[in-house]
């Protein structure tokens, strides 16, 4: 709950700045900085929770209810390490390239620089986003439920340019992806993902990558489950069949009420969320509030999303920020006058494969409360008189 | 069209499309050795070398105890029971343990040897890790104290929960509404 505090905080201050006679100073400002910081007065932050008693491991969350239009700056992009945030020496990092190949080979990051070059825009997810929901447990910000959530510009090349280098053999059906971060995490990828969309990436928002974002080499699969983004990517052998590795068996896999488990689930479902006001804010009069938020799906594009403010009786269409792209975060806003009466707000978002997002009691009725991964339910907020906006519905 | 014609169709394309541009370059048999240390469900990629039960209680005490505690109990969720919980996963209290939930023992072997001790990973032998591995298994009940675990024996211990998991690419949502289980 620091993030509504410093809030609180900060506009405390600006009243008190607002009685004040704004100056425009007479002399010359600051220094320029060769590498940029943003206004001291700006304090938005990731919640970070470490996991284990070694440092470095576990998740932070992006502050969702802070961030201004698609692109989350690097700085505050989610992390989920299973072993730290590895020192990786880009001058001596290669990537191996071996298997059902004609030419194994190695690469450095210069060579991989070296191909033609893409750019795109897309969102990545946790599998495990929002999982306390799963059992009711309802984090009380935006934050702390859906915070395992970011979307960049990723730099880099499409792998399936890299892999005319090799030669990938006909019946290669996998790729094993290795990360070079201590526990040398690892996913197997079937081969459509792999020659449809997949990059090899070392820039994020103009930049080289940010280390806990993978530095110097990550893994992109757009619109899959973030794990199996792999990051600090060190080696890709392909297979016949995958390496049933931990991370997409003991865990990444969805435990469902008849004891079967869902294996391999990579999509992200679409989902949307308002992000203001959520949980943790508080409305400081009647009147016009603008209600925005993200959509996503791992399916392609958004198609539409709606907002109810009335505790879901009626629904009405928002609007949608441009550019709507596949596979991307999509701002939408809706105005609203709130009366002051208490009610409950939410979004549901359509993707353009027709699948609505579910609500909490259908998408429990399908995967049952130990499912543990891609939970993508609708959320409602609860505004009380008071203004205050709460996560317990 | 089947699948895996569409996807030869697939390979043969991305083959034809982009000509090399000699970027990279040849890694040897030695790294690609040393690299490879995936071991995959039918054996392939473990290592030579065994180990027992018997002989792994004595490494896991020693690397293993001060997470995973004294007969893998466990010490809450982030240093998860490796064992129990067997028949529990379709109940309202499932318990998700190698025991339990694992389906392939081969991918013990690959976890401890990739990514454990958490805290120095990769520094037991070959003959260590298949003593731990079969350690886990016996504390299981799924293997005997003195069944020798080596690249033979290990892929073909089966797991209680082989045959546990399910691969469908439409969204479980969906399927409900149509009316598939």
């Amino acid at each position: 709950m620091k993030a509504p505090r410093r809030k609180f905080l900060a506009l405390s201050a600006a009243l008190t700045a607002s009685c004040k006679k704004a100056e425009v100073p007479s002399e010359s400002g600051a220094h320029m900085r060769p590498y940029g910081e943003r206004a001291p007065q700006e304090q938005s932050v990731r919640i970070i929770r470490e996991l284990t008693k070694s440092p470095g491991t576990g998740s932070s969350r992006t502050p969702l209810h802070e961030i201004y239009g698609i692109i989350t700056p690097s700085a505050l992009h989610f992390e989920r390490h299973h072993a730290g945030v590895p020192a990786i020496d880009p001058a001596t990092h290669r990537l191996l390239i071996h298997g059902l190949v004609d030419r194994p080979l190695s690469f450095s990051l210069a060579d991989l620089k070296s191909f033609p070059s893409l750019s795109r825009i897309c969102f990545l997810e946790c599998g495990g986003n929002s999982v306390g929901d799963y059992s009711g447990n309802h984090q009380p910000t935006v934050q702390g439920s859906h915070g395992l959530l970011s979307c960049s510009e990723w730099t880099g090349v499409k792998l399936s340019r890299v892999l005319a280098e090799v030669g990938v053999q006909p019946d290669a059906q996998w790729m094993i992806a290795e990360g070079a971060d201590a526990s040398m995490m690892t996913r197997s990828i079937p081969m459509e993902k792999v020659l449809h969309d997949a990059m090899l990436v070392y820039g994020q928002n103009g930049e080289a990558l940010r280390p806990e974002q993978g530095y110097p080499l990550r893994l992109i699969l757009p619109g899959w489950e973030g794990n199996t983004n792999v990051k600090w990517l060190r080696r890709l052998e392909f297979t016949r069949e995958p390496a049933q590795s931990a991370k997409e068996t003991a865990n990444y896999t969805e435990l469902l009420p008849n004891g079967q488990a869902r294996q391999f689930s990579f999509v992200m479902d679409a989902r949307s969320v308002i992000t203001s006001p959520s949980g943790g804010m508080k409305l400081s009069r009647k009147g016009f509030h603008e209600i925005t938020g993200f959509a996503w799906t791992g399916h392609g594009k958004i198609a539409r999303v709606e907002v109810s403010v009335d505790n879901g009786q009626t629904w009405a269409l928002a609007e949608l920020q441009e550019p709507v792209l596949s596979l991307a975060l999509v701002r939408f806003r809706f105005p609203w006058r709130w009366d002051g009466a208490e009610t409950r707000i939410m979004s549901r978002c359509t993707d353009e494969t027709g699948y609505v997002q579910p609500t909490h009691d259908e998408l429990l009725s399908v995967y049952g409360p130990n499912a543990g991964y891609h939970y993508h339910a609708i959320r409602p907020w609860r505004v009380l008189p008071s203004g205050e906006v709460v996560s317990h519905v | 069209m089947s699948k895996a014609a569409l996807l030869l169709l697939l390979v043969l394309a991305v083959r034809a499309q982009d000509k090399p541009l000699g970027l990279g370059r040849p890694a040897t048999a030695a790294e690609i050795a040393e690299a490879a240390i995936t071991a995959f469900p039918d054996g392939r990629g473990l290592p030579p070398g065994s180990g027992t039960a018997a002989r792994g209680r004595a490494v896991y005490q020693a690397q293993c105890a001060s997470c995973h505690n004294d007969n893998g109990e466990g010490r809450d969720a982030q240093y998860p029971a490796l064992k129990g919980g067997i028949g529990s996963l379709a109940t309202r209290s499932p318990r998700k343990t190698v025991g339990s939930y694992w389906p392939y023992a081969t991918t013990v072997f690959d976890y401890i040897r990739r990514s454990m001790p958490f805290d120095h990973p990769r520094s037991l032998t070959a003959d260590e890790v298949y003593s731990v591995t079969a350690f886990v298994l016996f504390l299981n009940g799924i293997v005997a104290e003195t069944a020798e675990m080596n690249a033979k024996t290990l892929p073909a211990v089966k797991m209680p929960n082989r045959n546990g998991f399910i691969r469908h690419d439409e969204s479980p949502v969906s399927r409900a509404r149509r009316g598939t289980k």
